[in-house]
């Protein structure tokens, strides 16, 4: 069926596969109507995914350096794209964004526009130039362009900082879904999220990250997009919600108005259960300052830039040409889900709280609600909340609590589709979960395997020994990771923001001067990351203690602070010690022009 | 022996001076793709502030208006306005990088 080379045959694999997926759907679907529980079905969907996952890992095994650490360099560009979405978005996007939406509106909506508008800087700034740069990793840059270990080290402890506050966040979220579709305690459920990370990444490195994620990008766009346009159509919203929502927006609004956002008592909110929110703010009003809006999307875009997961991606396409392309159809990929999250919101907000809407509850009676399936099913995951505060028998919009990361895994249930959909679901959040984790783990594991120890430790190991390290840093970072899951102290969409709050603090400059200013020099680089990073540590503990900030710079944001450290420290300092030498001067000229050799030759 | 001198002479300074010219036009086609690669990065990061910081400092004013498809205005820049601009934006910036790069005879042979 499959003649000639891999790379040639991809589309009709990943058609096949795509078909294939659909196929197990259906039989799902049909399983469920003739009498499978719920829980075979969240478990099949679960289990099933993962099974293919691992198969890919298993089948891109490898034994060369070049296929471990850049798959080769040989990613065709929609492909990479489409890895880098996967890649990209992480179970923060996926179970998080449309609960963040959902809660806190369009403050939180400045996320969909810097997890977006990053790209642009990647695209301009960084992407191409690293491509042709030929480095394994984001340190391997840093330490080559400004020489010398130190410089290296301090790349990769950023590296590991802002990784590995991320890489928690997505182990945390494969282990909330792990444990709602396999219902097993939290605490086991991580570790099953972990082996599954490590079973796609550990054999074929880059290569076997790559070929998941491209499998996990599919279930996962599948499983997004499915239930919304599903529940437009049920509620009669329009059968193409992106462009037919506006009544439905208004309509939430008009619903608003009629309620109130009635202010709940502390010894009423006492007794609601940690991590839940209740529905405060309004749907589509603009209920944040210009700077609150700004501040935030800068942050997310400039650590969007920053982030060496997303950067190393784009080391693996064939040319310099096809990772700017590439970049385009990342954020193409992207733009499918996201566009589709504020749409998710607003059919989700609307069934629940429409009382004409038959899946409506606002109005009806607590006993009624409280004696629905779906409620308590998600009531006993502590994940859904209704309590009587006024004491007039009936559900009002104040008295509705729910966590964040429940909205888009609890929706099908509550708008009435069949079970088969939120099988999907959990499985298209593990997939984003997991493709994210895998990059997030290969990006800490390369950066110490190739950059600690084999350009610092042992730069004569030999290429089997060089990937056993990596294998078994692998394994040590992911057990880590999931240990500090497990403990669930941020929850998963706050973490998130620090990792990248950490990545620009320390790594932005440092990056780009590296590139658009030849002046740019060691020192200056080594200032740049350390001062960025520690003041943006400090300017977080800080205000997490009670500091009160300052120019509006929150926890979420501190990396505009430790940002502006750096680049005014990287500057200064560069300016008063000697300029690079002419070797490092021609290697960034040669890294401006496309055409011509790589300029790092890799063993 | 005088005429052997000269052109010897000139034979090396012919080629010395060929070499520096080949060299001084090989760095001014670097430095004027340079250039015209900046000129392309300004054009290019001016719509990227617009689009992504610059208009939702008028987002309470921009919401009152009814924007694409019945959205209000600011609302639908968060939710597909600003996100589709970038991916259009990615996509004319790659195709004018590339035209500079075939330009200067800079760009990449054989790949896709």
């Amino acid at each position: 069926m499959i003649k000639g080379n891999f790379i040639d045959n991809l589309p009709k694999i990943y058609g096949i596969y795509t078909g294939g997926f659909i196929a197990f759907i259906l039989i799902m679907a049909i399983g469920e109507q003739m009498g499978m529980t719920s829980k075979a079905i969240g478990i099949a969907f679960v289990g099933f995914t993962i099974f293919i996952y691992a198969l890919i890992g298993w089948l891109s095994r490898t034994a060369q350096a070049s296929n471990y650490y850049v798959a080769g360099r040989s990613v065709p560009t929609v492909f990479n794209g489409m890895a880098t979405a996967a890649d990209w978005m992480s179970g923060a996007s996926f179970v998080a964004m449309a609960g963040g939406i959902y809660f806190k509106g369009y403050g939180y909506m400045a996320l969909l526009v810097g997890w977006t508008g990053g790209y642009v800087l990647v695209a301009t700034l960084l992407a191409p130039y690293l491509r042709k740069f030929g480095c394994y990793t984001v340190p391997d840059f840093v330490g080559t362009r400004y020489g010398g270990n130190t410089a290296r080290l301090m790349a990769v402890i950023v590296l590991t900082v802002a990784s590995f506050t991320y890489v928690t966040a997505q182990i945390n979220a494969t282990g909330t879904i792990a444990s709602v579709a396999l219902d097993i305690p939290f605490q086991y459920a991580v570790y099953v999220g972990l082996v599954s990370i490590l079973l796609c990444s550990m054999l074929g490195g880059m290569r076997g990250v790559t070929w998941t994620q491209v499998a996990q990008y599919i279930v996962l766009i599948i499983a997004y997009l499915l239930p919304v346009f599903w529940i437009s159509n049920n509620i009669g919203a329009g059968f193409f919600p992106h462009f037919m929502l506006a009544d439905e927006v208004a309509r939430i609004g008009e619903l608003e108005q009629q309620f109130g956002f009635v202010k709940n008592s502390a010894a009423d909110l006492a007794t609601v259960p940690k991590g839940l929110a209740g529905i405060t703010k309004a749907h589509s009003e603009v209920n944040a300052t210009p700077w609150a809006f700004i501040s935030l999307a800068l942050a997310m875009m400039m650590g969007t830039a920053s982030l060496p997961h997303v950067m190393m991606r784009f080391f693996t396409t064939p040319s310099v040409k096809a990772a700017r392309k590439s970049v385009g159809w990342s954020v193409f990929f992207i733009f499918l889900l996201y566009s589709s999250a504020p749409m998710l919101a607003t059919l989700s907000k609307l069934a629940l709280i429409d009382p004409n809407l038959p899946t409506g509850i606002i109005g009806k009676s607590i006993a009624e609600v409280q004696a629905i399936d779906w409620y308590q099913n998600w009531n006993q995951a502590n994940l859904m909340f209704v309590s009587d505060f006024n004491g007039n028998g009936t559900v009002e919009l104040n008295e509705f609590f729910m966590a964040g990361k429940a909205v888009v895994l609890a929706t099908p249930e509550v708008a009435g589709l069949p079970y088969v959909i939120s099988g999907l679901v959990a499985a298209g959040g593990m997939a984003a979960a997991m493709s994210t984790a895998d990059g997030l783990i290969l990006a800490i594991a390369n950066a110490i395997s190739h950059d600690v120890y084999y350009k610092m430790i042992d730069p004569k190991a030999e290429t089997a020994k060089r990937l056993l390290v990596a294998r078994v840093l692998l394994v040590i970072i992911g057990f880590a990771g999931a240990t500090i899951a497990a403990m669930e102290i941020q929850g998963i969409l706050g973490s998130v923001i620090w990792a990248f709050d950490f990545a620009m603090s320390g790594l932005f400059w440092p990056l780009v001067l590296g590139v658009w200013w030849k002046r740019a020099n060691k020192e200056g680089a080594i200032a740049g990351m350390v001062l960025g990073l520690v003041s943006g540590f400090a300017y977080l503990i800080w205000v997490r203690s009670g500091g009160s900030g300052f120019l509006g710079i929150t926890q979420l944001t501190f990396g505009i602070f430790g940002s502006t450290v750096s680049l005014v420290a990287m500057v200064v300092v560069s300016l008063m010690t000697s300029e690079p030498s002419s070797a490092t001067q021609k290697m960034v000229d040669d890294a401006r022009v496309p055409a011509g050799q790589q300029v790092i030759t890799q063993r | 022996m005088y005429i052997f001198n000269t052109f010897n002479l000139s034979q090396n300074g012919y080629g010395f001076a060929s070499y520096n010219l080949k060299r001084e036009v090989y760095m001014a086609k670097n430095a004027q793709h340079w250039e015209k690669t900046k000129g392309l990065l300004i054009v290019t990061l001016v719509l990227w502030a617009i689009f992504s910081m610059g208009i939702f400092l008028f987002g309470a004013e921009m919401n009152t208006v009814t924007g694409p498809f019945g959205y209000p205005l600011t609302y639908w820049f968060t939710c597909q306005g600003s996100l589709g601009f970038f991916v259009i934006l990615i996509f004319w910036f790659a195709g004018r990088q590339e035209k500079i790069d075939e330009e200067f005879g800079f760009a990449e042979r054989g790949d896709k």
